[in-house]
């Protein structure tokens, strides 16, 4: 029978696990995870059932869907992942678990060089120091290749495929029996028996008129970060050139808060400085093009403000400055009255010209214009508009508007258990942690969160990021594994939902019967008092969170009074989404992002208040605690949301280095 | 720069259910205006939400029929520029028109791999129970980075 708008089909489906979300983590999972299936069946006939959903297709789905122009994490036979673990640390301004980044370092090279294998063309270095791209034949980089470095962790790449490479592996290894595309997850259901564990998960299909309701024993919930949370900078047209992809939603961390599962950093945000209004990336240009960022009168401002940067011990004393305080300085310019900001591609073009051949120069300017064309079109659309040539003028920088993630330079995200081979703690040291929840860093399961079988990966493992793409995918694996050894150890067991399918159907729904009941009401199908559009509803979102939660409408800063108006107006946004509006299948889609969006909203909110200082100073101020307290705050924020009574429990945990972090900190040379 | 569809290109992906570009966009955009009743052309795809458009190119870049082009975001890009890309098995070919009317062009590599080629298991050995709870993958292909272990200085 099939469904109809105003009433559904349901299927209902039983799997061992189900892979949520089509990006990067979940690719590296599906690779991964059939081998030990496979292996899981030959050795003891557990035959496990497994499956994909993504809400997009995998070919263009995930921050990577468009493709990048480099490998973020590579870390090459040179580096230790020791120092990888603590390049995370301080970029983001000391408190992360160098469990989990220590893990993805060690883990990550492996999955570039299956990259490479099935196609990816990586840039490489020759014995002259001459820079070629991927597709000439040379060795690769497990057979010792050199990559061409924009950075310490970087590897260029001519990324415009990346996904749909890395997409065809996974696809090919779970075999298109097991992933359904356009299947947008809603919500995940706990056990009737056991609320810390996991059951199922409930969505509906984007294309046809289906909800599907899944039980499992375990799944990865992986399913990006949180964009246009906050109001973005272009409010017309423009809103959808975020810097992160527009489509995260912020499911993954709403949908693991309201299973119980355990966040953590969720007041940490990444508020990049890119070109203006494109977008368009800029790490290429200060690393690989050796351009300076300037202030309008020419000025290098990180020089000029070098100062600053001891207000910020000793964070600010690392040879590369954390992301967040490069930004503090740029703003402290802007406040000055001294912008633009520009970045100076005349200049450094300019220099590179002087040594270099014509056939080189031309090779050079390819290499700045495929730069944005692998992976931030826009922005190339923002240079042709303006006759932007950036060996005749300059481009300016700007701040964006705030993001949440945990795979970029940013770190919210759940809490999860980690390796158990590094030393990290098995106690607790703060009070204050509700009792039901770990002590130490590692339960059991690497990757499961505080939810017995749900697991996350990239974006959604909180307190360590800058896994970016590769490390995303890295983890993914790690966290496949490990769910196949927990669906070997729960065998016998059967899920049960804690609420009846029909029950979850209706939830789903709720916002089509909303528009069904109440659309003649009156004349004009958008202004009604009976229902909220899913537009006005991120609309109102978007206002609250960047007047009162330090948007850029206020230089991203705000105090404990203001975090109190938004607690009031995100409450009663929280009820009215419950009058959501779905007018057809895309609205719903639409409708349940966006009660995502409002919940991690709320989580960050949460943070930010309960953390009484501001410790990623450029990313926001708490102007009521506008210092860093590593006395007091050199310490975890963690939180868990009760989804009956709606409301947020806030703790502390202990941080602990597990790689010695003054290595960071020699005294600067200038 | 939401993307727009050119009525005299666009075929409907020959009046299949989904057309290319509704199966690829990740967020949901494009849209088959089967009857012509939202757009005045039937049998045609059209941008359902050119706001949301990230200018990702997925779109432009699957058409058959070359059909999709981006129209750079009017509250922010000073009209008459364009970004074309032509995109085939191994390569990309970008045309760039400026405001100005000057052009560029560039070709990039997109694969070392004939497209569907990947053999996501070929020459790999298969996983090994005994390693489940261990730290690596089921294979190896020496990137795994073992690290210095004075340097778990809590260890």
């Amino acid at each position: 029978m099939s469904g109809t708008f105003g009433n559904p089909e349901v299927v209902q489906e039983e799997v061992d696990i189900l892979l949520i979300g089509g990006g990067m983590a979940c690719c590296g999972a599906a690779y991964e995870i059939m081998r030990w299936a496979d292996a899981a069946k030959a050795e003891s006939g557990i035959d496990l059932k497994i499956k994909l959903v993504d809400k997009a297709a995998m070919d263009r789905s995930g921050a990577v869907a468009q493709g990048l122009s480099a490998i973020n994490t590579y870390i090459g036979d040179a580096q230790d992942p020791a120092d990888y673990a603590r390049m995370v640390s301080n970029d983001l301004m000391g408190i992360t678990r160098d469990d989990l980044a220590y893990d993805c370092g060690r883990h990550v090279d492996e999955s570039v060089h299956l990259f490479e294998e099935w196609g990816l063309p990586i840039w490489k270095l020759d014995e002259n120091g001459e820079r070629h791209d991927g597709s000439v034949d040379m060795p690769k980089l497990k057979d010792g290749g050199k990559p061409v470095r924009s950075g310490k962790w970087q590897i260029m790449i001519n990324g415009e495929s990346y996904k749909w490479i890395v997409a065809e592996a996974a696809k090919k290894a779970l075999g298109m029996d097991r992933i359904q595309e356009r299947i947008f997850i809603v919500k995940l259901v706990n056990d009737k028996n056991d609320p810390k564990r996991i059951a199922g998960a409930v969505g509906f299909s984007t294309r046809d008129h289906k909800v599907v309701v899944y039980k499992f024993k375990a799944c990865l919930l992986a399913a990006g970060g949180c964009v246009n949370l906050f109001r973005p900078r272009s409010v017309g047209e423009g809103q959808g050139r975020a810097w992160y992809p527009v489509w995260n939603a912020g499911s993954t961390y709403s949908m693991a808060a309201e299973a119980g599962a355990e966040l953590t950093m969720m007041e940490n945000r990444f508020v990049p400085a890119r070109f203006k209004d494109g977008y368009g990336p800029v790490g290429a240009w200060f690393l690989l093009f050796k351009a300076q960022a300037v202030n309008a009168n020419g000025e290098v401002y990180m020089a000029r403000n070098k100062e600053m940067l001891n207000d910020y011990p000793p964070y600010g004393q690392a040879a590369v400055p954390a992301s967040c305080l490069r930004n503090h300085l740029m703003l402290h310019e802007m406040k000055e009255g001294r912008g633009p900001i520009y970045m100076d591609t005349v200049t450094a073009l300019a220099k590179l010209r002087e040594t270099l051949s014509p056939r080189e120069v031309k090779h050079l300017e390819a290499e700045a214009w495929e730069d944005f064309l692998d992976m931030c079109v826009g922005q190339c659309g923002v240079w042709v508009g303006e006759n932007i040539e950036p060996e005749k003028k300059n481009s300016e920088l700007m701040p964006t508007e705030p993001y949440l993630l945990g795979s970029h330079s940013g770190c919210c995200g759940i809490w999860v258990s980690g390796p158990e081979d590094v030393g990290a703690p098995t106690s607790e040291a703060k009070e204050g942690v509700p009792a039901h929840l770990p002590k130490g860093w590692n339960w059991g399961y690497r990757g499961m969160t505080t939810v017995s079988g749900l697991f996350t990966a990239g974006d959604g493992v909180g307190a360590s990021g800058h896994k970016f793409s590769s490390g995303s995918h890295a983890e993914g694996r790690i966290a496949a594994k490990s769910m196949v050894k927990y669906c070997i150890d729960n065998k016998d067991w059967k899920p049960e939902l804690d609420t009846p399918a029909d029950e979850l159907v209706a939830q789903i729904y709720q916002p089509v019967r909303n528009f069904l009941e109440h659309k003649d009401f009156s004349t004009a199908i958008d202004v009604n008092p009976n229902y909220i559009t899913p537009k006005m509803l991120q609309f109102r979102l978007q206002k609250i969170m960047d007047e009162y939660v330090a948007g850029v409408a206020t230089y991203y800063t705000t105090n404990d009074k203001m975090l109190s108006v938004a607690e009031e107006k995100l409450g009663m946004l929280k009820e009215d989404a419950m009058k959501m509006r779905a007018k057809d299948l895309h609205e719903l889609l639409r409708a349940w992002e966006n009660y995502h969006r409002i919940l991690t909203a709320e989580a960050h909110m949460k943070h930010i208040q309960f953390r009484e200082e501001s410790r990623y100073p450029g990313f926001y101020y708490r102007m009521d605690k506008n210092f860093v307290d590593e006395e007091n705050w050199k310490c975890f924020v963690n939180s868990i949301y009760d989804k009956t009574t709606h409301k947020w429990t806030v703790f502390k945990r202990a941080h602990v280095d597990l790689v010695d972090k003054s290595k960071l900190f020699k005294p600067a040379a200038h | 720069m939401p993307t727009f569809v050119r009525t005299e290109k666009c075929d409907g992906c020959k009046g299949q259910d989904k057309t290319a570009c509704m199966y690829i966009c990740p967020h949901d955009l494009m849209k088959l205006d089967k009857d012509g009743s939202e757009t005045g052309h039937a049998m045609k795809a059209f941008n359902q939400e050119p706001e949301q458009c990230w200018e990702c190119y997925s779109c432009v870049k699957i058409c058959p029929q070359n059909a999709i082009e981006v129209r750079h975001y009017a509250d922010v890009v000073p009209l008459g520029g364009s970004v074309q890309p032509l995109r085939g098995t191994d390569s990309i070919m970008w045309t760039i028109k400026f405001r100005n009317g000057s052009m560029k062009r560039f070709k990039f590599p997109i694969r070392t791999t004939p497209e569907g080629s990947i053999d996501c298991y070929g020459g790999k050995p298969a996983a090994d129970m005994a390693n489940i709870t261990k730290v690596g993958f089921f294979n190896q292909m020496n990137g795994y980075r073992a690290g210095n272990p004075a340097e778990l200085i809590r260890k």
